[in-house]
């Protein structure tokens, strides 16, 4: 489904992503950890489309489409969506409304028909239950005197609005208190299916125990230095990050 | 050998002084002497004149205008959609019977200004009295030339059910026009009132339009003021607005279009338990020029005013904000809020912002605040990255921005309206 390849990507310029390589397939639920500044949060940037990152090297292929070409509106209706670490507040656009219009650019983006009124409000209540998300927030302005929590949740809620093919999830846990990351992860797993792929970046291990990943990264430096199994979070939750800094220092 | 060279301002008299108003009532006809002695004494302000500072005048006073009643004209696709109102039309400056539409409504009385100047004895007891010796000439000009208007009395305790929406229209190519209004709110009244300001089919039209405002005790009164004039035409308008105890004002204006308009809008709230509201929205586009000049001046205690005015500025157009707030010695627990934003959304547009603050009472609540700015750039993309287009993100963001304005009108047909020619305006 998404195969990085070599990425380099810079901001200011500063390089920060190094030479990224990653392959994920459809089905499957990949973790991206690392400690602060190692570049999680540009590589998540760098795959929705912000501006500010400039791509100096190599390549992200997105079934078949080269993804770095396509602007960040054409990206989220090909699939591809990015769960963010500070959810934006836009008083006055109703949270409702922009979906509906997202949702509706999207379909005349692959030719179809607007949705209905009627379908569409179906939709908001069966997806915002499953975040239980009060319905009152969810036709409020976009993320508006919402709670650290209920933020992150409506970003759960406008992924399930839209049903992505490949979601990234930044730090999507930090600052939630366990009820609401549980609510988040189960939102996140009955979303889960073989044709679409999930990617968390987190700093915790905390939140792969409810989501539980297939692969884990660890992003340093630029780089991903150690891929393994579930079992490395935890293994990186005990230890530290200092035991890979050591590592690939006897490497070099 | 000597030369007589005729000033800016002698032409503009001139071309007004075609007009005639020895078939009215002395009183009235007083009234205009004096405000003629008036003019004798002011001259038209320049870029040196602190009031007049970002508003130069000089498209406007550099032209030789006609005084013409004007055409029969279709008004259809200035109404309201879906508005159950009284229709009053005006062209240029003359009240048009055949094209209003008055019904009959208990407890208040609707008459053409020149109608109420022969009939109505409460007029005299406010016409004129809230805008004379205000050293403004073009409010000087008005008083001395205006022509007619539409007078709104709501009797005391009369609930109007019905608002009135008056149509105010210029039209022919350089013609003058002087409408005046004058709106009585009796006590424990409450009356709304909308007035379009349109152009139909001419140019370089210039309208300086009075309306004289008298809100009684505990009244309700709304005024809401819809300025889209398209092409090249020109507007001076003033509110003269006196507030009595216990009374609540609403004046939303709204500009939509408009080569050059200069909105001069004073409030004098004079009692205790006030309540103004005054907020606004201006679209420039082109090179519009758009001038919003206010003041409410608190004379007396426990009284509130809200003022919030939005502008969004594109292309090369310039918008102009002064928002004064006197609060005098006597105005103890006032409670005044100001804010004007703007969004400036080209290189080449212009805002001048200056929120004033005068406070000579020492228990008093008062804010005031002023923002410029370009769109959020994070709300765009946080949009974007949900699939909207960049286009739609802006637009929304925009309209949203605006409507933030809208709140205090109370007409949903009006809000209707205003909200659909925001968005058809930034629209795809």
């Amino acid at each position: 489904m998404l195969s990085i390849k070599n990425l380099h990507a810079s901001i200011d310029d500063k390089e920060i992503l190094k030479g990224v390589n990653l392959d994920i397939k459809a089905g499957e639920v990949h973790a991206i950890m690392g400690p602060n500044g190692s570049g999680k949060s540009t590589l998540s940037s760098v795959l929705a489309g912000r501006e500010e990152y400039e791509v100096t090297a190599g390549s992200v292929n997105y079934e078949g489409k080269d993804l770095l070409d396509l602007n960040p509106e054409d990206r989220a209706r090909e699939g591809v969506f990015l769960a963010f670490q500070y959810p934006i507040e836009i008083p006055g656009v109703s949270n409702v409304n922009f979906l509906k219009t997202a949702i509706n650019e999207t379909r005349a983006y692959k030719g179809q028909d607007s949705i209905s009124a009627k379908d569409f409000l179906a939709l908001v209540k069966e997806k915002s239950a499953l975040v239980e998300l009060d319905a009152k927030l969810a036709s409020r302005s976009v993320n508006e005197g919402f709670s650290g929590g209920e933020k992150k949740r409506n970003e759960i809620f406008q992924m399930a609005m839209l049903s992505p093919k490949l979601s990234i999830l930044d730090e999507t846990d930090s600052g939630l208190d366990i009820d609401a990351l549980r609510i988040v992860a189960n939102g996140v797993n009955t979303l889960k299916s073989d044709d679409n792929a999930t990617v968390v970046i987190t700093h915790y291990q905390r939140l792969l125990d409810y989501i539980v990943p297939d692969f884990v990264h660890v992003l340093y430096d630029g780089k991903i230095v150690k891929t393994g199994g579930k079992e490395l979070a935890h293994e990186l939750e005990e230890k530290g990050y200092d035991w890979i800094k050591e590592e690939l220092n006897t490497v070099s | 050998m000597t030369t007589t060279t005729l000033t800016k301002k002698d032409i503009l008299l001139e071309s007004l002084g075609q007009l005639n108003f020895t078939n009215e009532p002395d009183f009235y006809q007083d009234l205009r002497q004096q405000a003629l002695a008036e003019i004798e004494n002011l001259e038209l302000p320049t870029s040196k004149t602190e009031y007049w500072k970002y508003t130069r005048l000089g498209k406007i006073v550099n032209k030789t205008y006609q005084v013409t009643s004007g055409i029969e004209i279709n008004i259809d696709q200035h109404l309201i959609p879906a508005l159950d109102a009284n229709i009053i039309v005006l062209i240029n400056g003359l009240f048009n019977k055949s094209l209003s539409n008055i019904q009959e409504q208990e407890g208040v009385k609707v008459l053409s200004l020149s109608d109420g100047k022969e009939r109505g004895v409460v007029i005299r007891d406010h016409f004129n009295k809230y805008t004379s010796t205000k050293s403004e000439l073009f409010l000087a000009l008005n008083n001395a030339y205006h022509t007619d208007g539409v007078c709104i009395h709501a009797e005391k305790n009369s609930i109007v059910e019905k608002p009135y929406h008056i149509i105010n229209v210029t039209t022919g190519n350089q013609t003058i026009s002087q409408s005046r209004n004058l709106f009585i709110g009796e006590t424990n009244s409450s009356v709304k009132i909308i007035e379009s300001f349109v152009n139909i089919e001419g140019s370089e039209n210039f309208i300086n339009n009075v309306s004289e405002i008298y809100v009684g005790e505990n009244a309700q009164l709304e005024y809401n003021k819809i300025q889209n004039k398209e092409d090249e035409s020109y507007q001076i308008s003033t509110e003269q607005v006196y507030q009595k105890a216990n009374s609540n004002f609403t004046i939303n204006t709204i500009t939509l279009d408009g080569t050059f308009v200069r909105n001069n809008l004073n409030i004098e709230v004079d009692a205790e338990g006030c309540e103004t509201n005054l907020n606004g929205i201006y679209l420039g586009k082109d090179s519009n020029h758009i001038d919003n000049h206010t003041i409410v001046d608190h004379l007396k205690p426990n009284c509130n005013s809200n003022e919030v005015y939005k502008g969004i500025l594109d292309n090369n157009s310039v918008g102009v904000f002064n928002g004064k707030v006197f609060v005098r010695p006597d105005a103890q627990k006032t409670n005044a809020f100001q804010q004007n934003n703007n969004i400036l959304l080209t290189d080449d547009a212009v805002i001048n912002s200056k929120p004033e603050l005068e406070i000579y009472a020492d228990d008093v609540k008062c804010s005031h605040g002023s923002t410029i700015g370009q769109l959020d750039d994070e709300a765009i993309f946080y949009l974007q990255a949900r699939g909207v287009g960049k286009r739609s993100a802006i637009n929304m963001m925009i309209t949203a921005f605006a409507k933030d304005a809208l709140g205090r009108i109370s007409i949903e047909a009006l809000k209707e309206y205003v909200d659909n020619k925001i968005e058809t305006r930034f629209g795809n």
